[in-house]
């Protein structure tokens, strides 16, 4: 129990010590980036303020060039409690859009990312042929591709979640299909040997052996994939203007100057890439205890 | 009926044993092989790694095969093992192939680590090639008692490999070979990466099995005194290419107590292997 507080705290503290000095900075940065605009302001109307005063309005505007972390909070706060979960203005509804593409598109990718190391492992000549293909599709920037995707599938009538998840799906399959290539060839020649001595087809050795062999190099695959799955569904989102999503309040946001929803955007989409990491890793931890090992 | 061990010095000029004991003998032999060769290509020229084996092991016999590292004696294993195909010659195991003996499951083979799975328990581990040959339930359940039994393991079921000493892993490998139920057990240094206090321990254990069980042991070693110890014959092999040296009868009866390593005839036969070992060692003129 007090090993576990002082792990807690023993990476509480450089955390928030951290967190401290980039609040401070944002600060700094907002008074500094907002000040001109209060300067023009306060000339205009000839109301103008020094001091503390001055700097309390730069960071309390409506449409600052640079939000303040408290401004941010608040819209972050109000959009997620203030409002009706399954409302427009709730950015846990907006959160949730993406969320399910990024979902889906992960759950394409992964598999399709396992069937291909599978096949690359079983099948000698898709090795030399599939992986420089594999490897030049993640050269093309997936911000060029996802228009297309998304205009080409409307055309022939798919709209909504998939074309998005399709994005998720480009995106993560990469990661896993290369992780799962190494993890799979990852067994001793002493393992192979052994399951040759019983005459196991490669079938059995790979259901037996290759694939738990392979879990933990599943799972670092995966934390990557579903990182670069959510990126995948807010690309997706941007280019269609998208009626819901944190891709379209990033949109909106930059239609209307409102940098504090930009940035309120930004941070739930943060939040949901902590919240999707987090869960693979337990997901993974348990998994290892699972199967044997050391806590 | 036993073959004389015939002991030539040089490659291969010894012809195999008179044929009226052929016939009587070929029911009992479980592997046999004829001028075998193996050469392995490597990036600078091929290898060598056994030249002209000649051997012939009946059933129920337990044959050490000893010598020096890169004298072949793992790699003549991994030949009856069918993990490795030979570039000459002929072998037959248990009256067919090596593959054809593998596909029957005819040997349990222990390699130098105990090679368990880290992600199964023992009794998982234990039940694996019983999994692989699709057997039902009740009976892997059953087999795998049996066999943990057998080497002292009941009790440590549901433990992972981590939490077992090398020498409890090594135990459990043994009980996974012998799950199999085989004719013939092969073993490639089972015991050379645990400590001496362990191995004289596995060595008694090990004798106890195999006559409890009759199996036919291949057990690759470079001890001599655990070669002495366990075997009835003792196949001294040479480096460079590797070859058959000398067979060593190992006549020390059924009963073997620990003390019986410091008798004058296990001494004598000690003596012969170490010369033999030293002779083989030798450059040849």
């Amino acid at each position: 129990m007090s090993a576990a507080a002082s792990h807690l705290t023993g990476r509480f503290i450089p955390v928030f010590s951290i967190l401290l000095v980039i609040l401070f900075a944002w600060y700094i940065g907002a008074v500094a980036l907002n000040a001109p605009f209060q300067h023009d302001l306060e000339k205009r109307t000839g109301n103008v303020t020094t001091g503390v005063a001055f700097i309390e309005k730069t960071l309390s505007q409506p449409k600052p060039t640079m939000p303040a972390p408290h401004q941010v909070a608040q819209a972050l706060w109000k959009g997620t409690f203030g409002v009706k979960p399954w409302s427009r203005r709730s950015l846990v509804y907006h959160s949730w859009v993406t969320l399910s593409a990024t979902l889906l598109g992960f759950a394409m990718g992964t598999l399709l990312g396992v069937v291909i190391a599978i096949s690359i492992v079983h099948v000698p000549a898709l090795d030399k042929s599939f992986l420089p293909w594999i490897i030049t599709s993640q050269t093309i920037p997936i911000l060029a591709v996802a228009p297309m995707i998304i205009v080409l599938l409307a055309a022939i009538g798919v709209t909504g979640l998939l074309p998005k998840a399709l994005i998720s799906t480009y995106l993560s399959f990469f990661p896993v299909a290369v992780g799962m290539v190494k993890g799979l060839r990852s067994p001793d020649i002493l393992h192979l040997d052994l399951m040759r001595t019983y005459s196991a087809t490669a079938a059995q050795t790979l259901w037996k052996l290759r694939i738990p062999a392979s879990v933990p190099f599943f799972f670092a695959s995966i934390k990557v994939a579903i990182a670069a799955s959510l990126i995948g569904a807010i690309v997706g989102e941007l280019p269609t203007g998208a009626v819901a999503g944190i891709g379209s309040k990033l949109l909106a946001g930059s239609y209307y100057s409102q940098t504090i929803d930009i940035f309120a955007a930004l941070i739930a989409g943060s939040i949901c890439a902590i919240l999707l990491v987090t869960l693979v890793d337990v997901v993974g931890r348990f998994t290892h205890r699972q199967m044997g090992g050391k806590a | 009926m036993n073959i004389a061990p015939h002991t030539s010095a040089s490659n291969g000029s010894s012809v195999p044993q008179g044929s009226s004991t052929q016939d009587d003998a070929s029911d009992r032999k479980v592997i046999s092989t004829r001028n075998l060769d193996l050469t392995f290509p490597t990036a600078d020229g091929s290898v060598q790694a056994l030249s002209d084996i000649t051997l012939d092991i009946d059933r129920g016999e337990f044959v050490s095969l000893i010598g020096p590292s890169g004298c072949g004696k793992t790699t003549l294993l991994r030949v009856i093992a069918d993990l490795e195909k030979p570039t000459g010659g002929s072998i037959e195991v248990n009256g067919t192939t090596p593959e054809g003996a593998r596909q029957d499951g005819a040997y349990g083979y222990v390699f130098q680590q105990a090679a368990l799975f880290p992600w199964r328990t023992i009794e998982a581990n234990v039940a694996l090639p019983l999994e692989v040959m699709g057997l039902k339930a009740e009976e892997r359940a059953r087999r795998v008692r049996s066999n943990l039994e057998l080497v002292n393991l009941i009790g440590f079921e549901k433990k992972f490999p981590w939490q077992l000493s090398g020498g409890m892993q090594q135990r459990a490998s043994i009980a996974r070979a012998l799950a199999v139920e085989p004719d013939m057990l092969l073993m490639d240094e089972p015991f050379g990466a645990l400590d001496e206090i362990v191995r004289d321990h596995l060595n008694e254990e090990l004798l106890k099995l195999w006559a409890t069980t009759g199996k036919t042991v291949v057990f690759v070693t470079h001890s001599i005194p655990e070669a002495v110890y366990l075997s009835t014959r003792i196949v001294v092999m040479s480096p460079r290419p590797g070859r058959i040296h000398e067979i060593i009868d190992c006549d020390l009866g059924a009963d073997r107590p620990l003390e019986i390593r410091e008798s004058p005839q296990f001494l004598k036969i000690a003596h012969r292997v170490r010369q033999g070992l030293a002779a083989g060692h030798a450059p040849e003129a």
